[in-house]
């Protein structure tokens, strides 16, 4: 799927900062530097904004695009960050034959993002994922480590306002 | 040893017939030595070669898959069909799945008859075009520029465009994200207008497709033709006269002023003058420069400014050398400034009714006709810039017989130019020009060596040292951005004592322009364009009365009557700029 790039703000810290250069230093010389550069920048900031690919350009003295292609190819990696909850809705067989995209459309429509998406705030984001093994429960939504099962349409606006 | 081996031949069989071939070569060039063409789409000799379009695909006996025969060596022994039944329906599908979901409308499309995607659907039988039926992407323009339009519903994705970019140490555009979603764009999916591209049109020329368009200005330009109350004045640049004629099916390199100047005047232009003109007056202002700077301790080496594309990339990515660069206009400006100052001046008219037309080879003059410190006359020097390309579609659309046009000459004074002029059209040529007119200045009097040889010709990177005036001057040619970076990083560095150093953005210089007619992969990969273009120019220079730029009558009185000496304060207002650092990202 084409990745979604988040317009949250930037909330970068001088720590990740310091740590990311560590890393790009510690990667420098070797060839294909930036595959592992990517993956650990995204472990320290959950997510690759254009400011961190920034800088990964810079000091790799690459062009910004050629990072970004690389970004854009792997699905590991999301150009968009985790919210305080992440909500996931899943579309595995059983869950989809219940209903669940009746569920994210309603998730969709009521935060007003798409899956792989945060919320400006950087409270909510939204991802869809394949069977989560609670197939007995379906339809199935969790919400960081709650979970929401047997769910009904009707219900998901409660239960997101319990969370905002 | 490894020379010995490039030699070395090898047998093979092309379509049954006993054939030789240098071990080393490809299938297609092997191929294309028996007087056979293989048709190509995303091949770009030693620039992108990527066997991705697989439209090359020949069948090579004991292999079971088709092999694309741009990236796969000959082998000896090797048995190959490049025009079985099998060959040519595996392309007919190629074709039929990239049209599928290619936005076809042929019919209006700026490419059509130039397009190798339309081509070879013709020649590859594809009857209908709708034959796979499913998903479209969604496409969004990019019309953010002043000098291009891309629009991936015409993109094949055979990333020519991401590596000539890239052949320009720019790459602000490629193929992102991946699979049924792979689309050519920048990064993080901004507008080309928010990333540091340089304007230079590499992409446009290189595209085969109508999805890389230059900003067209046909229209505006008819209409202040049409405008009873403007003069519109037009020139043309030096490589524009060895690169029109193909358009309309004359041989590469021929060259076309007289015919070119008719239809100019067939067209309703007022007046039509040669940029060469301008070439000259930026040569005395820029050698006086060179030779103001080489006395006084001013900042060396000296780097050439006429190439707006280079200035640009100067500016994005060298800002460190921007005292470097020379502060003259190019060509095109100098000669709109005085268009707007001595000559309106001259012929009692009002600047604001003149417009000027220029015709480029180049699609970054539409960037620099916009810059800051070009209006000399308080509006722009330049008002509308036309791409080699542009011209061809306002002289056919007026159904000119260009072809058999009969020869006439540029208007008086500002028609006027010499060799040194001329040549401003190809990698070195700048270089040579100033060399002529700075040489007469330091050894006080003409020299008779003009030629200087070691700087012609389209190596990428030139150097020489000329003993001038009791010092020896160190030169460097440079063309084409990955070129010149070699060179730039040893001046930032400190690393090298060049005195001067020409840089021209695009391979071989402007008659290699992205603003110059298309030329199929066919012809790019095999024929030298850049240097049968440039042969015309400088087979014109030798033939020229006057060869030196400051030799150029109109050009002395202008100095006379009107800005007192080259480099005075009065040529500072008029003939030079002022640039600005810009952002790497
Ligand atoms: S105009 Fe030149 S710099 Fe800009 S995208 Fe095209 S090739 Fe790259
Ligand atoms: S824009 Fe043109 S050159 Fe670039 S990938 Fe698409 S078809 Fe090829
Ligand atoms: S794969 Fe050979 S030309 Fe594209």
């Amino acid at each position: 799927m084409k990745k979604k790039i988040s317009s949250v703000k930037f909330k970068g810290t001088k720590e990740q900062e310091a740590k990311l250069l560590g890393v790009i230093n510690k990667y420098k010389e070797l060839p294909g530097a930036v595959m592992p550069i990517l993956q650990e920048a995204q472990n320290i900031y959950g997510y690759l904004p254009i400011e961190v690919q920034t800088i990964i350009a810079d000091r790799l003295d690459l062009p910004l695009r050629e990072i970004f292609s690389i970004a854009t190819f792997y699905s590991q990696f999301s150009l968009s960050p985790r919210g305080k909850y992440e909500v996931s809705v899943c579309l595995g067989t059983a869950c989809y034959v219940k209903g669940s995209d009746k569920i994210l459309e309603k998730v969709r429509s009521i935060l007003h993002i798409d899956t792989e998406e945060c919320t400006t705030d950087g409270k909510f984001s939204l991802t869809s994922c394949r069977c989560i093994g609670a197939c007995g429960l379906a339809p199935v939504m969790t919400i960081n480590d709650d979970v929401y099962s047997r769910l009904k349409p009707d219900a998901v606006e409660d239960i997101l306002k319990k969370y905002m | 040893m490894e020379k010995n081996q490039a030699e070395k031949t090898i047998n093979i069989k092309i379509n049954n017939i006993a054939a030789k071939a240098k071990e080393g070569q490809s299938i297609l060039e092997a191929t294309k030595e028996i007087g056979v063409n293989i048709p190509t789409l995303c091949y770009l000799k030693g620039m992108n070669e990527i066997g991705a379009c697989r439209i090359c695909i020949v069948e090579v006996k004991g292999t079971k898959n088709l092999v694309a025969s741009c990236v796969t060596p000959v082998e000896e022994g090797m048995e190959i069909l490049t025009n079985s039944p099998r060959v040519k329906a595996s392309r007919k599908t190629t074709l039929e799945l990239l049209l599928s979901t290619h936005r076809k409308d042929c019919l209006s499309c700026v490419r059509s008859g130039e397009c190798e995607l339309q081509a070879l659907c013709k020649q590859f039988g594809v009857e209908d075009e709708n034959r796979y039926k499913g998903a479209m992407p969604k496409y969004r323009q990019d019309c953010s520029t002043l000098h291009l339009i891309r629009d991936n519903s015409k993109c094949i994705l055979c990333r020519r465009c991401e590596a000539a970019c890239k052949n320009q140490h720019v790459a602000v555009i490629g193929a992102n994200n991946r699979g049924f979603d792979t689309q050519i764009g920048c990064a993080f999916e901004k507008d080309l207008n928010e990333v540091p591209c340089i304007s230079c049109g590499q992409c446009i020329v290189n595209c085969p497709t109508g999805a890389l368009r230059e900003r067209d200005s046909c229209g505006a330009v008819m209409e202040a033709i049409n405008n009873p109350q403007k003069v519109v004045v037009v020139h043309t640049a030096p490589s524009i006269r060895v690169s029109l004629g193909e358009s309309f099916g004359l041989n590469i390199g021929a060259n076309v002023k007289g015919k070119m100047v008719s239809a100019l005047r067939r067209l309703g232009f007022d007046k039509v003058f040669d940029t060469d003109f301008g070439a000259d007056m930026t040569i005395v202002e820029e050698a006086n420069e060179f030779v103001n700077r080489i006395k006084n301790n001013g900042t060396l080496p000296m780097i050439t400014s006429c190439c707006p594309g280079w200035v640009k990339f100067c500016e994005h990515y060298y800002p460190e050398l921007l005292e470097n660069l020379s502060t003259c206009k190019s060509p095109q400006q100098m000669l709109g400034a005085i268009i707007k100052t001595w000559y309106a001046e001259k012929h009692n008219l009002d600047a604001k009714n003149i417009v000027v037309v220029s015709v480029m080879p180049c699609t970054a003059k539409k960037f620099e006709i916009a810059r800051e410190y070009q209006s000399a006359a308080g509006s722009p020097d330049t008002d509308y810039t036309l791409t080699t390309r542009e011209l061809v579609r306002m002289i056919k659309s007026a159904c000119i017989d260009f072809k058999n046009l009969a020869d006439e000459d540029f208007d008086p004074l500002l028609g006027v130019s010499t060799g040194a002029g001329t040549i401003f059209g190809t990698t070195g040529g700048v270089m040579e020009a100033a060399l002529r007119t700075a040489s007469d200045i330091l050894s006080g009097g003409p020299q008779r060596n003009i030629e200087y040889k070691e700087i012609r010709g389209t190596d990428a990177i030139k150097e020489a040292t000329y003993k001038i005036g009791g010092e020896n001057i160190k030169v460097a040619v440079v063309s084409g951005l990955s070129n010149a970076v070699k060179i730039l990083d040893k001046v930032k560095a400190g690393e090298c004592e060049y005195h001067f150093i020409e840089v021209m953005s695009c391979p071989g210089g402007c008659v290699n322009g992205g603003g110059q007619p298309i030329q199929p992969s066919g012809v790019r990969n095999f024929a030298d364009l850049k240097a049968t273009r440039a042969k015309g120019l400088y087979e014109e220079d030798k033939n020229l009365p006057l060869r030196k730029s400051h030799e150029n009558p109109t050009i002395k009185v202008i100095y006379e009557t009107f800005l007192g000496e080259p480099c005075s304060r009065q040529a500072h207002k008029i003939l030079h700029t002022k640039y600005t650092k810009r952002s790497k990202f």
